[in-house]
């Protein structure tokens, strides 16, 4: 630290005002830093105000938003943090540690499940906590009412056959084009995986060329405006201009609309189950939260979001058992 | 007295030490970033990495469950084709544009123009994005009979609107770097306006204006908010310029953020970053060395 050109290193340290200063300024900071602290902890009824930590897949993000919002104004002690990132990233949160419950659209895959294992020496606990059944959109013009599991296949897998409206029977009016248009997921998200999954097989891949949008209320968003587009995206996003079709297994059964009650009785085939992951057994609030997610309060928020509930508790009471 | 004197000789070495770390802090951000994209991607790069399918494969498939695929030939293709329409449609219109301010302006529609050429420079690519995904596609779709607007077109037009601004700064002050002494003679000669421009200027101010197209290119190629939402993101090859393609740098945007950190798909979104580092690095310093030929001069 000598100055290069006259100054020795005595000149250097040889400053009295600023020192004070400095010194002030630290006593300053720490009194501030220790007021900012002590404060919460003396506010409302003297106990400790409990706070979720609630991060993961963002098809379910509005839903844990609304669940947050719901459990405050029946538990004003907890308050529920949520944020989104995608289900990867939930899962990433819970293996560090630094989440409370993990949001994930898929299962929780064996390699994750280890990591988790090893990194926090506590077993992952799995809650389904919801059901989303993933709607194929197209444009409200496209005459087009169902397709099956197989012509899915073929319109989105790699080597399918199906490029064309004409391929199916389907002529859009007002002079639109013949191509189909694949709007698809970024590769990542929970909704392409599953879709590939439900669809596809476990071995397969989707065709190149796809319009791989990057959120679930963009499919639907590019569909109202694209006459000749098919996309998938959670049956919560629908909206007037676009049409959801009707979804057979296989040529010959019937084709079911998705809707609550055609998932709950497992009739409708894309649809999948919404986890909530924990870090051993919860305990305290959060146990608390999970099992008022599960009650009935709890899943009539999950309706109001579009989602599936796991059970349809009917206007009278009785409930239909799900699967 | 003396405590004084010593302390403004502190005071002095002290800001000069200051200024001297923003100035060499630059170099150290870029070699620091450099540093840590290298990083993220050497692990993968010198183990298992395939060069010739990285650059020789149009088939994308970074999740896969059974047949993983890196290939980039198609995303290489989609930068190339978005920034080449991108530069067909700014190059003249910028450089057009910086003639007229430098040349034919009156003064006070001069500033003002700039003002607004910088205004345009200033919106955030995001919401030149959502331009050409709710204006833009809807109007291709019509007036192109086409399947669908997300295409090579609108991300083209959208990088264009973008680049103008850049091109046109630079390129203004190429021009008023000739010097007045070559116009006077110009004009001296008999010179009509045009052939002053097309003889004189044009030839003086080369290497200037070629620097601004090719940090036109530099913007263009690296943009990602625009090109992720106006071209379609769609992996292939394109045909024409109704076609959707997908970009370099709108494939690290989409994806790197659900990537499993450190897994071998993160590391190749870290060695797409080196290739785009590596054509930008590449662009900026040949505009530079272009810059540096005109002042030398």
């Amino acid at each position: 630290m000598f100055c290069p050109r006259t100054r020795s290193f005595t000149a250097y340290c040889f400053l009295p005002l600023p020192t004070i200063d400095s010194i002030s300024c630290c006593v300053t900071v720490a009194m501030l830093f220790f007021f900012s602290c002590a404060r919460p902890s003396n506010q409302g009824t003297g106990d400790h105000k409990a706070v979720i930590q609630n991060t993961g897949s963002d098809t379910m993000v509005n839903l844990a938003q609304a669940w947050a919002e719901a459990y405050a104004e029946i538990e004003p002690t907890v308050s529920v943090e949520v944020s989104g990132g995608g289900s990867g990233t939930g899962i990433a949160a819970l293996i560090s540690g630094t989440v409370d419950i993990a949001n994930c659209s898929r299962k929780i895959e064996p390699q994750e499940l280890e990591k988790a294992r090893q990194n926090t020496g506590k077993e992952p606990v799995e809650f389904i906590v919801a059901y989303d059944a993933l709607a194929v959109y197209v444009h409200k013009d496209n005459p087009l009412e169902q397709l099956t599991i197989e012509q899915l296949a073929d319109i989105y897998g790699e080597h399918g056959r199906i490029t064309r409206w004409s391929q199916l029977s389907v002529t859009l009016p007002k002079g639109g084009k013949d191509k189909i248009i694949l709007v698809s997921r970024q590769s990542n998200s929970g909704t392409y995986h599953y879709f590939r999954e439900a669809v596809l097989g476990r071995k397969g891949d989707f065709r190149l060329g796809t319009l791989d949008l990057h959120g679930s209320k963009d499919v639907v968003e590019l569909i109202s405006r694209t006459p000749g587009a098919i996309g998938y995206s959670g049956m919560g996003y629908a909206t007037p201009n676009v049409k959801m079709l009707k979804i057979a297994k296989r040529a010959g059964d019937p084709a079911y609309a998705p809707t609550i009650e055609n998932t709950i009785s497992q009739q409708y085939p894309i649809a999948r189950p919404l986890f909530m992951y924990t870090l051993g057994p919860p305990t305290g609030a959060v146990k608390q939260y999970i099992d008022w997610i599960l009650s009935p309060q709890g899943q009539k928020v999950v309706v109001e979001n579009g989602f599936v509930p796991l059970v349809l508790y009917s206007e009278g009471g009785q409930t239909e058992t799900s699967r | 007295m003396i405590i004084w004197r010593r302390f403004e000789h502190i005071l002095e070495f002290a800001i000069e030490r200051i200024i001297w770390l923003c100035g060499v802090s630059a170099i150290l951000f870029v070699f620091g970033i450099f540093f840590f994209v290298f990083r993220e991607g050497a692990g993968f790069l010198f183990h298992g990495f395939d060069p010739i399918e990285f650059f020789t494969s149009p088939e994308w498939y970074p999740t896969s469950q059974t047949n993983v695929r890196y290939g980039v030939l198609a995303l290489i293709a989609g930068t190339v084709s978005v920034t080449a329409l991108a530069m067909i449609i700014a190059v003249p219109f910028g450089l057009g544009t910086a003639i007229f301010i430098s040349e034919f302006c009156s003064p006070r529609l001069r500033e003002s123009l700039k003002i607004i050429i910088e205004l345009l420079a200033a919106i955030p690519s995001v919401v030149w994005g959502f331009i050409g995904l709710t204006v833009m596609n809807p109007i291709i779709i019509k007036l192109f009979h086409a399947p669908i607007g997300l295409t090579v077109l609108n991300g083209g037009v959208i990088l264009a609107l973008m680049s103008v601004p850049i091109i046109v700064s630079i390129g203004e002050d190429a021009l008023k770097a000739v010097p007045d002494d070559y116009r006077e003679a110009g004009i001296a000669l008999g010179a009509t306006r045009w052939q002053l421009i097309y003889r004189v200027l044009l030839p003086a101010a080369r290497n200037g204006l070629l620097a601004a197209a090719l940090l036109g290119v530099g913007r263009a190629v690296g943009e990602t908010m625009a090109v992720l939402m106006a071209t379609g993101h769609s992996v292939r090859i394109p045909t024409s310029i109704l076609d959707s393609v997908r970009t370099l740098t709108a494939t690290i945007a989409a994806e790197l953020g659900e990537a499993p950190v450190h897994s071998e798909h993160y590391q190749v979104l870290f060695i797409i970053g080196i290739l785009l580092f590596s054509i930008t690095f590449i662009i900026n310093l040949t505009a530079d060395l272009i810059i540096k030929g005109i002042r030398n001069r």
